[in-house]
């Protein structure tokens, strides 16, 4: 009757697996292998076994709570079938309204940084002022010191990837791809520039 | 149509176009952080309006905005401007397809962000500071009893009684200074203070000194010094009633 609930029964790892659930359910943030395997006082080889288990138990449809890897580490997130009881409960200030200039910026800082302002003024055309500190006050991008001229650096933060479910900055997708635009582009310069110097 | 009365609300002004103008010419409004697209679109939509094109409108707008794009782009590069001048047409077009591609790269990022977010709304999880690491402990050196009594036994032990009396201020009374000096003004008419009480500590001047005032009040003396720390000379009232009355009749 008192018995612990078990993952999977007689598995040597079931302590571990346990430690591991409370360790996930008090953080706010995603913890790492390494993180965990301090905590638990454990080697992180057999962390990582055990994550597994944990990852079985919680996956979505299974359990309300589903274990992520998100952010350069492990997290417990809602599950998506609750998700429309979560957003009755709770709002999601970092990503409500992101303006099609914020998330442009976000992209040159996401993809290129870190980056100052006028690194995203140069790309975007515009003053990047208002765009960079509504996305520091999201908490979307931090500063990451400074260029040798002074200008402050950016990079994206943690929550970042957490909120765009990117296991980190590298899952990014490719954007390689859209070379036959770029070579249109410059066709079409150098017809002006013919037809200019003619 | 007007172009100079176009209404514009954009994120950094809100009013007529020419207005806008006027600000950027003044340098009262950072051209940098006017989207110039926004007017164009506004100029399209009123254009729209219309049944047929205005042609004057749209050549003035045309001169207009182009103006204006030249000095947002001087504004954005100043540093490069020179450097681009003296680029040839195919170089100068090489240069604007690598920024303009790159742009496009990041609008299709952007547009990735987007996509993602919708497909990542459902995602809900926890949010907050991290919690704080576990503060080790400063394990204290190992005590001895005794010893913590013996302190305590001296700290309980009644301090000696220290002697303030070095600290007093002894200050002789002011009426034996009023006897003194009602003696010699029956003496003498006149006297000098300094004359009088020569040898005497500050203290004991002091108290002479208000004796004197005192003296005064009672309309016994009359008490004149000639400039600043001038010896202060004491006359007996009667006496000087009599000086002012001579003084007068002469």
């Amino acid at each position: 009757m008192d018995a612990p609930l078990r993952l999977i029964s007689s598995n040597p790892l079931d302590q571990l697996a346990r430690t591991i659930e409370a360790l996930l359910v008090v953080a706010s943030a995603p913890l790492g292998v390494e993180e965990l395997a301090d905590a638990a006082d454990d080697d992180a080889e057999r962390v990582e076994a055990a994550l597994g288990l944990v990852g079985e138990r919680y996956r979505e449809g299974r359990s309300g709570i589903v274990l992520e890897h998100v952010a350069g580490g492990w997290a417990f997130r809602a599950a998506r079938e609750a998700a429309q009881a979560c957003a009755r409960l709770y709002e999601k200030p970092a990503q409500r309204n992101l303006s099609q200039a914020s998330l442009e910026t976000l992209a040159i800082v996401a993809y290129l940084g870190p980056s100052s302002r006028p690194d995203i003024a140069r790309i975007r055309g515009v003053s990047a002022d208002s765009a960079v500190a509504n996305l520091v006050e999201r908490g979307l991008i931090a500063e990451a010191g400074r260029e040798e001229a002074g200008a402050i650096r950016y990079r994206t933060t943690p929550l970042f990837e957490r909120i765009f479910g990117l296991e980190s900055l590298s899952a990014l997708p490719r954007l390689d791809d859209v070379g036959e635009t770029a070579d249109a582009i410059r066709d079409r310069l150098h017809a002006v520039a013919e037809k200019r110097s003619a | 149509m007007i172009v100079r009365e176009l209404e514009l609300d954009l994120d950094a002004f809100e009013g007529p176009f020419d207005l806008l103008l006027t600000l950027v010419l003044k340098e009262e409004l950072e051209l940098r952080e006017v989207d110039v697209a926004a007017i164009v679109l506004a100029f399209l939509e009123r254009l729209a309006e219309h049944d047929q094109l205005d042609l004057d409108a749209c050549g003035e707008f045309l001169v207009l905005i182009s103006a204006l794009l030249e000095l947002k782009a001087r504004g954005l590069f100043p540093e490069e401007a020179a450097e681009l001048l003296e680029l040839e047409p195919e170089v100068a077009a090489e240069e604007l397809a690598r920024r303009l591609a790159a742009y496009r790269r990041m609008k299709e990022a952007a547009a990735w962000l987007r996509e993602r977010l919708e497909s990542e709304g459902e995602r809900f999880f926890r949010l907050g500071p991290a919690p704080l690491a576990p503060k080790a402990e400063t394990p204290l050196a190992p005590q001895e009893p005794d010893r913590l009594a013996q302190v305590i036994r001296l700290l309980a032990a009644e301090p000696a009684q220290v002697s303030l009396a070095h600290m007093a201020l002894r200050f002789p009374p002011v009426g034996q200074f009023l006897e003194r000096f009602r003696s010699v003004l029956r003496r003498r008419a006149r006297f000098d203070f300094d004359q009088e009480l020569g040898g005497l500590s500050r203290i004991e001047q002091a108290v002479a000194f208000l004796a004197l005032l005192e003296l005064r009040r009672n309309g016994e003396i009359a008490i004149e010094q000639a400039a600043p720390f001038a010896p202060i000379r004491i006359t007996r009232s009667d006496v000087e009633r009599e000086d002012s009355w001579t003084l007068r009749s002469a």
